[in-house]
């Protein structure tokens, strides 16, 4: 039910894969690992968390501050084991994707 | 400016995520140098909320679907109820104002119908008669109320031959300004003109659009084709749109009334039908007093023929006799009391309900679900059981329309089926979604407000207002339907005690058919007389057959056909003479209907043109005039002769069960004159079979004697005497099973209010949390 996994989502997964980190902290994370290519939304964000916090993908830690920035309180969103799974099985998804594009011969083979 | 754009969003997500929202975009605004920047950064800012709330919405409507979808099947009882309440309140109201709508609101399908009026000619006794056509010229050329004035005839009918089977086709004379004065011209061809209106002109006729369907096969080329009516060759001129259906539904043609010369010197000969446009600014009661005057002017003018004559105008929808007003406005109040109950039944169960989930939604507000979030998800549920129930109520009144059109009266110039109202659904629909709503959503903003009370415990106030609130809304049910059921006794009752009344013949056992003989082949008296002998022998000589007779016209089917009767020592004016019911009939007719010959006897075929005059009499018409006397031998002038009584038979309810008839005169077949009173010519076949059963079989060897006689001549209306008698009393019967069927189902709805009341477990405080189905974090509905 839950794949394919809209873009954001995986994007989001993927950011709070190691760390848990707060909505802005998601967003700037997203925009360094595709070279500013993808750029999330404050809506797209927060809709996006809302629903993988009701589908168990993500669970909300605590509120503190970001020691990086001001000492304003945040929310802090982690990944689950269920989430990890769910990302997991996407990027799987995505390989065998890849594995028939190449045999049609629409994605370069491995050098 | 942000926060107006935040409001996008639900409040719950804005609660949840707005701050967080906000800590974003001041970072970005920060991050941002320049103007630019700033008005790229807001331009991007509102895209994504227009874009991404819209989302939100959807997501929460999603789930408050699934919710609703979990929680009307966890509780089917109330899920069904609330849906059939619902679907009865909307078909029943959207079936009974449709068909309201269409006969007492609707306007006439003619250019602005509101300044058509008819005017009748009238009488002491008589508010609406036929008009003379001297009266009708001379209202034309003196009244100045009207744009125009044109007349018609109602229920012409001819022979069509040369096209297919012979076919009797129903039809109109009218003049050539009549389409003129309702507005209305030929779907294809030409209208008529002056010349189509002078004596001796070719024949043109204009047909129906069923005509040109059925008939003809939409022929494209069918204007200037020749057909044959009555032996007359005319040219059709003309296709009248589908929408036409004047002066009746079932009219297939129109032809130019021709008045002969003669035909403006006598004013006693009542057969035009008189329609006007008034002129703008001219209200009903102006053009009243001025015909009013007219009238007067022309009694004194014409003393004998026009005494006591006057002049009655009124709209055209008021064609609608009071008794089908009546009717339905009946059904409209007992429909709309069906509404109002539904609502309440409906209002009822949302409160019980509510009742029941008050602790639910307690423990949800407790724990943390946000006010808002619950009333927009029972807002969902209420909406879907409403749109169900809307969706049902529809097929419903597509189902039950039709039963219920034999409410639409004749005598309008309208389709006979109205199509289901797109209005009065959505009305229906949203005084469901009203009630749905406004019952629904309450309760929750309560409860929600009252989560304090679930810690206190506190709970006993509220319970009882919730059950005095659902007994105000039983006692009104019980009310409403016991004045429904009260009603439709009451017309029950009516409709039987009319059906007791006795029609003055023996139905059973009767087949009745039309041939009209066309003029002028069947003008001359002997022509006439060898058709009737030739087709009732044969028709006599048929096994199953007990006997067969000819008249004018079957009772009931044939009501008017009325005569000034001159009884001897009495004024000779014609408005002062009694009216009687004249027939020309054979001799078996009597014992054909089963009517009894109480004194004197019935004809025989003596009674030919050159012998005496005679004529038998009913009952009331000796009680009348002759009281305690023998009548036999009795003479007075009718019909254009001093005649003989030779007999008295019982009376015949000639107008239908419910309305009083004039005295009948019979006449002697043999004795019409050619060319004389040819409205009267018998052209019923009335035929007593020994078993009712056998009347399909009958009807075709009936066809094939009367095709032997004259292969031209179409049958029409082959249908027995009790279903005559039965059509009289549709729309009366249809009344009393609709509202029968209103009062059941109130009734009902009201029985299901009462046991909700009463069978209410008091104890709706069954603990959420202890439930198999207690609500998950986070999957319930998402706060």
């Amino acid at each position: 039910m839950l794949l394919p996994l809209p873009p954001a989502v995986f994007h989001i997964l993927m950011a709070v894969a190691d760390d848990d980190r707060h909505g802005y902290a998601i967003i700037q994370d997203v925009a360094e690992r595709t070279d500013g290519a993808v750029k999330l939304s404050a809506g797209t964000l927060y809709r996006s968390i809302q629903r993988m916090l009701e589908d168990g993908l993500l669970a909300e830690v605590d509120e503190r501050p970001d020691p990086e920035e001001d000492d304003e309180r945040r929310r802090y969103y982690r990944i689950t084991p269920f989430g990890r799974a769910v990302a997991r099985a996407e990027a799987q998804r995505l390989t065998n994707l890849i594995k028939l594009a190449r045999l049609s011969g629409f994605a370069p083979k491995r050098a | 400016m942000y926060r107006l754009l935040m409001r996008l969003y639900p409040a719950s997500f804005r609660n949840e995520y707005g701050g967080e929202m906000r800590r974003v975009f001041e970072r970005r605004r920060r991050d941002g140098s320049g103007p630019v920047a700033i008005i790229a950064l807001w331009i991007a800012l509102i895209l994504d909320t227009i874009a991404n709330a819209a989302r939100v919405h959807a997501d929460i409507l999603r789930q408050d679907l699934r919710h609703t979808r979990r929680s009307l099947l966890r509780s089917r009882g109330f899920a069904l109820a609330a849906i059939v309440v619902t679907a009865l309140g909307v078909g029943a109201t959207t079936a009974v104002f449709s068909i309201a709508d269409h006969v007492l609101i609707r306007p006439l399908p003619f250019a602005d119908p509101s300044r058509i009026v008819k005017i009748w000619e009238s009488t002491p006794e008589y508010a609406r008669m036929d008009v003379s056509p001297a009266n009708y010229r001379d209202w034309m050329n003196a009244a100045a109320s009207f744009t125009s004035m044109g007349a018609y005839t109602e229920g012409q009918t001819a022979n069509l031959v040369g096209s297919g089977d012979p076919a009797r086709l129903n039809g109109s004379d009218v003049t050539a300004e009549l389409l003129g004065v309702l507005g209305v011209r030929p779907a294809r061809g030409r209208t008529f003109g002056a010349d189509d209106d002078r004596a001796g002109a070719p024949g043109t006729v204009l047909i129906s659009d069923a005509l040109w369907r059925l008939r003809f096969g939409r022929d494209p080329a069918i204007v200037g084709r020749h057909i044959t009516l009555n032996n007359e060759s005319c040219t059709i001129i003309g296709v009248m749109p589908a929408t036409f259906q004047f002066p009746s539904r079932t009219t297939d043609f129109w032809k130019p009334i021709r008045f002969e010369a003669d035909a403006f010197e006598e004013r006693t000969n009542l057969y035009l039908r008189v329609l006007a446009r008034l002129k703008p600014g001219v209200t009903h009661d102006q053009a009243r007093a001025e015909l009013t005057m007219i009238a007067a002017q022309l009694e004194r003018q014409y003393p004998k023929d026009n005494a006591k004559v006057g002049a009655t105008l009124i709209d055209l929808r008021d064609e609608v006799g009071r008794l089908s007003r009546i009717a339905l406005y009946t059904l409209v109040a007992a429909a709309a009391s069906v509404l109002l109950i539904a609502c309440t039944n409906l209002a009822s169960l949302l409160v019980a309900r509510a009742s029941a989930r008050e602790r639910e939604l307690a423990v949800r507000t407790a724990l943390g679900a946000g006010r808002e979030r619950l009333v927009r998800q029972l807002m969902t549920e209420s909406l879907a059981i409403a749109l169900l129930g809307g969706i049902l109520g529809t097929v419903l009144a597509i189902i039950i329309t039709p039963l219920i059109v034999t409410l639409v009266p004749t005598a309008l110039p309208i389709a006979e089926q109205p199509g289901i109202d797109l209005r009065m659904m959505l009305t229906a629909l949203g005084v469901t979604v009203a009630t749905g709503l406004g019952f629904g959503v309450l309760p929750a903003m309560r409860a929600a407000r009252q989560s304090a009370s679930l810690r206190d415990g506190a709970r006993a106030g509220v319970s009882a207002r919730t059950e005095r609130v659902r007994g105000v809304l039983v006692i009104a049910q019980v009310a409403v339907s016991v004045v429904l059921l009260v009603s439709a006794g009451l017309l029950i009752r009516a409709l039987w005690t009319v059906q007791q009344v006795d029609p003055g013949f023996r139905t059973a056992g009767v087949l009745t058919m039309r041939t009209s003989l066309p003029m002028p082949k069947y003008a001359p008296q002997a022509a006439r007389v060898a058709f009737y002998r030739r087709v009732l022998d044969e028709v006599r000589a048929l096994p199953g057959v007990v006997g067969a007779a000819y008249t004018t016209g079957v009772p009931i089917s044939m009501r008017g056909g009325i005569w000034p009767a001159f009884l001897p020592g009495k004024s000779r004016e014609p408005a002062d003479a009694p009216t009687v019911s004249v027939r020309y009939v054979t001799s078996d007719l009597f014992s054909v209907l089963g009517v009894p010959v109480s004194v004197g006897r019935a004809f025989n075929e003596s009674d030919s043109l050159n012998a005496q005059k005679v004529v038998v009499v009913s009952e009331s018409f000796v009680k009348a005039h002759w009281p305690g006397q023998d009548p036999r031998g009795k003479q007075f002038f009718v019909a254009l002769f001093d005649r003989t009584v030779v007999g008295v038979v019982g009376d015949v309810r000639v107008r239908g069960l419910e309305r009083e008839s004039e005295p009948q005169v019979y006449l002697p077949y043999q004795q019409q004159l050619d060319n004389m009173m040819t409205f009267y010519t018998p052209k019923d076949l009335v035929i007593r079979m020994s078993d009712d059963r056998q009347a399909s079989a009958l009807t075709s060897a009936v066809r094939a004697v009367i095709a032997n006689a004259d292969p031209e001549l179409p049958i029409a209306d082959v249908r027995p005497l009790a279903t005559v008698v039965e059509t009289d009393l549709a729309s009366r019967s249809a009344q009393v099973r609709v509202l029968a069927a209103f009062a059941g189902v109130a009734c009902l709805l009201a029985a299901v209010g009462l046991h909700g009341l009463l069978g209410s477990p008091r104890a709706h405080g069954r603990s959420v949390c202890a439930s198999p189905s207690a609500p998950r974090r986070g999957r319930c509905c998402g706060w």
